[in-house]
């Protein structure tokens, strides 16, 4: 039992690690393809990718509810800002110093959220949202942090051996790339592993996963740690991409941004998270060229792309109730069953894993690599009684 | 099922370059001319401005008024027979925004020109970008003397007087006026208001300032500020605010029922734009104020023609294209300044030649000597890129700002305050600069 189980660990690292490599591939080709303003923008959404990918985590994997990523951006974002400043590190010292520093204060965040539920810890990471950003307005701390101006970062010059001409923001878009796609594997790694099965089942009944043997605060604050280093590598990463760590870029708006790209994407879905950070990043892009263009009168003009933005989250979740990539595998399992009628009717989760089109990112309540077969899981994997939502509100 | 996972991630991979490279059909070429942002009928220029957040109160207009001096320019024919085409975006006076919405700009939009980039905090982020890029980066709306560095950044150009300039001449006027009474400063705390200062400190004697106290934009509350002056008692209150801030803190000084002589640097003493804004804020605080009392007799310091004056031609001039192109805004102070920059603007395009290069754009404006609607003349030359050089005093009485005195110029380092003599020149007949 034990060599089936550690051969299928294997496979699962050896398959994502093929993943990670034909992203990499496909990025660098998009990203030489590109204009230097697209990839700008494919840089931005690799940094919200791991900040979506960690709170993907925290909530759709964990249920616990954070109004605080933003803020562990924040936490990332100055630490990049400060380390560059201060001691002038290399880029990867830096990101992992922010990754490193936030992942300490989600220890801190973690161990009050441990012992809080729904509104509550929604109350309290709120609070941490709206009152950490403040910091670098309260006066003792405005040198080191630049009060409301922010620290300015010099941009991360491109090695000379990619030549003399080599686009700045290319660089830019690699680095941030790199950070998402490492972000994901190793994600994607500890969520199949047995840390993903006790968050699972931590998040789906708490006193039967405590009975048997998981131990549901530690794995919390465990959960938390993990969500936050990577919404601190996404700040890092943001800060290297803007240039630029201030206040403004941590509005709380960003949390609840980020709350919205996991939902929009699919509860709990790494794949989700690619498309909740790429309708983050395009969707306001649209919607203010839209206005722009539109001949409205400037007070309406400027406040328009947030009205098409709030529209466009409306229509996604009628739509997509279980998210875009939820919408996605039901599509694609629709057709499967059309297709191989009576393949999709053999029993076992390697069946309706086989029906998932998303790629070795995704993570279903069962777990690919779970030996048994769980009934409530499968059930969810098809979208009917029982999927994430309605697990999240218990 | 290895290969079905990887050819599905794939699919996902192909499905997001799509979605990622749709939409670049902006990316297209310059259109065959020199310049990017020129082709044979259009120059385009841009500008990040705060048209949303906590300074787009009064500062929204400057944009419009501009965009309606161009399309009246362009209406007449344009400049060499290529017509303005302004792009202005929104950053909310957020420096992040700033960032992304410039860089679109350059990058995307492929503008000729940044043109009155507003706001200190916002734009001192994107001049080492857009000098970098090479763009020309003319008129930042911001008197901060950052932008006086040719040596550092040979692309920028300031075009309102400086904040140290502006200080000193306030500082003067107070040290002069109210010699010996008890002073405090209420300032933005970013290069702006400590511009400001630097200025102040240079004629207020130290002894005579008993507060210094400095707010950050984005936090509207200033409640403890305002206390601590008040509990100072000071006599005279010196503030370096953006509108919203001169008239928060003008509302906390009523209800601590402070009454100082109130010194308000020029971009915060717009009579008509603080008049709305007290009344709006009052009513959101749940009480009935009457504005344009509260604010009579408020020092401030301008150097454009006065929105009330209806003797100057300069005023009259942009009345008409306010009532022609933009008659739902209100004609005050930023609408003035909004078209007195489009002005400048296009003297320097037209001081470029006819086929205008960004190297081209920058070289002239090193060698020029406009003259417009200013009251001092500008600092332009290959050593410096400061613009307007000093201002006049003036009151507020009424909805407008009265001078008294002579204009004044000085510079940004220990040189002495002179008053400036030449009368200010006439408006052109058809408002157009003169080409040359």
């Amino acid at each position: 039992m034990d060599t089936v189980l550690n051969l299928l660990r294997r496979s699962t690292l050896t398959r994502h690690t093929a993943g990670a490599l034909a992203a990499l591939a496909a990025l660098y080709f998009l990203t030489t393809a590109v204009g230097p303003y697209r990839d700008l923008q494919i840089a931005q959404v690799g940094y919200l990718t791991c900040a979506v990918a960690g709170l993907t985590v925290l909530t759709g994997l964990g249920g616990q509810i954070s109004l605080g990523h933003g803020a562990f951006m924040a936490v990332g974002a100055y630490t990049a800002a400060l380390v560059i400043g201060h001691w002038g590190w290399p880029l990867a010292a830096v990101l992992a110093a922010a990754a490193g520093v936030t992942a300490v204060a989600g220890v801190l965040v973690g161990a009050v959220a441990a012992r809080l539920h729904g509104p509550y810890l929604a109350g309290a990471t709120l609070a941490f949202a709206v009152g950490l950003p403040g910091l670098a307005n309260y006066a003792p701390l405005t040198d080191l942090l630049g009060g409301q101006n922010g620290l300015t970062l010099l941009p991360p010059v491109p090695p000379e051996s990619l030549g003399a001409t080599f686009p700045l923001e290319r660089w830019q878009a690699w680095i941030s790339c790199l950070g998402a796609v490492i972000t994901l594997f190793l994600l994607a790694n500890l969520t199949r592993g047995r840390f993903g099965r006790t968050l699972r089942a931590s998040r789906d009944d708490e006193i039967a996963a405590a009975l048997s043997g998981v131990r549901v605060a530690r794995l919390r604050i465990a959960a938390t740690v993990v969500s936050a280093a990577c919404a601190g590598l996404g700040g890092g990463l943001l800060a290297v991409v803007a240039t630029l760590a201030a206040p403004g870029a941590f509005p709380l708006t960003l949390s609840l941004q980020l709350i919205a790209a996991i939902i929009i994407g699919g509860l709990g879905s790494l794949a989700g998270a690619v498309w909740g950070a790429l309708i983050l990043v395009y969707v306001p892009t649209w919607a203010s060229d839209l206005s722009s263009s539109s001949g409205l009168s400037h007070n309406i003009a400027s406040n328009l792309p947030l009205a098409v933005y709030g529209l466009v989250l409306i229509v996604v979740t009628l739509a997509f109730p279980r998210g875009l990539q939820g919408g996605l595998r039901g599509i694609g399992g629709a057709v499967r069953r059309r297709a191989h009628v009576r393949r999709d009717r053999a029993p076992g989760p390697r069946g309706s894993a086989s029906t998932d089109t998303s790629g070795p990112t995704t993570t279903h309540p069962g777990g690919a690599d779970e030996a048994t077969a769980d009934q409530g899981a499968r059930r969810d994997d098809r979208g009917e009684p029982g999927d994430r939502g309605e697990r999240l509100r218990r | 099922m290895k290969r079905l996972r990887t050819r599905a991630l794939a699919v996902m991979t192909a499905a997001s370059l799509a979605i990622a490279a749709s939409g670049c059909g902006g990316d297209g070429g310059d259109g065959g001319s020199a310049a990017p942002g020129v082709t044979a009928t259009t120059v385009t220029i841009g500008s990040h401005q705060p048209l949303t957040g906590p300074a787009a109160p009064g500062y929204s207009a400057n944009s419009a008024a501009s965009k309606a001096f161009f399309d009246y320019v362009n209406a007449n024919g344009g400049v060499n027979g290529r017509k303005i085409v302004y792009k202005y975006v929104d950053d909310a006076y957020n420096p992040t925004q700033t960032v992304s919405v410039t860089q679109k700009l350059v990058l995307q939009d492929k503008v000729f020109a940044i043109f009155n980039g507003l706001g200190t905090p916002t734009h001192s982020k994107v001049v080492d970008y857009l000098n970098a890029q090479r763009v020309p980066d003319l008129f930042v709306a911001s008197g901060c003397g950052c932008w006086d560095e040719p040596r550092k950044h040979p692309q920028t150009f300031g075009w309102q007087v400086d904040y140290i300039r502006e200080g000193k001449i306030l500082g003067d006027h107070i040290k002069k006026t109210f010699a010996g009474k008890k002073v405090a400063y209420f300032f933005q705390n970013d290069d702006f208001g400590q511009d400001g200062v630097k200025g102040l400190d240079k004629y207020i004697p130290k002894a005579d300032v008993v507060s210094r106290q400095s707010y950050q934009p984005g936090s509207t509350d200033i409640g403890a500020q305002a206390q601590a002056i008040a509990q100072s008692k000071a006599d005279v209150v010196v503030l370096f605010s953006i509108p919203t801030y001169t008239a928060l803190f003008r509302l906390a000084a009523l209800k601590l029922n402070y009454k100082p002589t109130f010194v308000v640097s020029n971009v915060g003493s717009d009579p008509i734009t603080l008049t709305g804004l007290l009344e709006s804020f009052a009513k959101k605080g749940g009480a009935e104020v009457k504005g344009s009392p509260l604010i009579q007799g408020m020092i401030t310091d301008g150097y454009l023609a006065a929105p009330g004056d209806a003797s100057n031609s300069w005023t009259q001039l942009f009345k008409k294209i306010h009532a022609q192109y933009i008659p739902k805004l209100p004609f005050n102070g930023n609408i003035v300044y909004g078209m007195s920059v489009a002005y400048t603007f296009v003297q320097a395009l037209q001081a470029a030649g006819k086929d205008p290069t960004r190297k081209g754009l920058v070289e002239a404006l090193e060698k020029s000597h406009f003259t417009g609607p200013g009251v001092v003349p500008f600092a332009y030359s290959k050593e410096s890129h400061a613009g307007y050089t000093g201002a006049v005093i003036g009151k507020i009485q009424g909805e407008n700002v009265v001078p008294e005195g002579q204009p004044l110029t000085t510079d940004d380092g220990d040189g002495p305050i002179q008053p400036y003599t030449a009368p200010q020149p006439q408006a052109p007949a058809n408002g157009i600069p003169a080409a040359g």
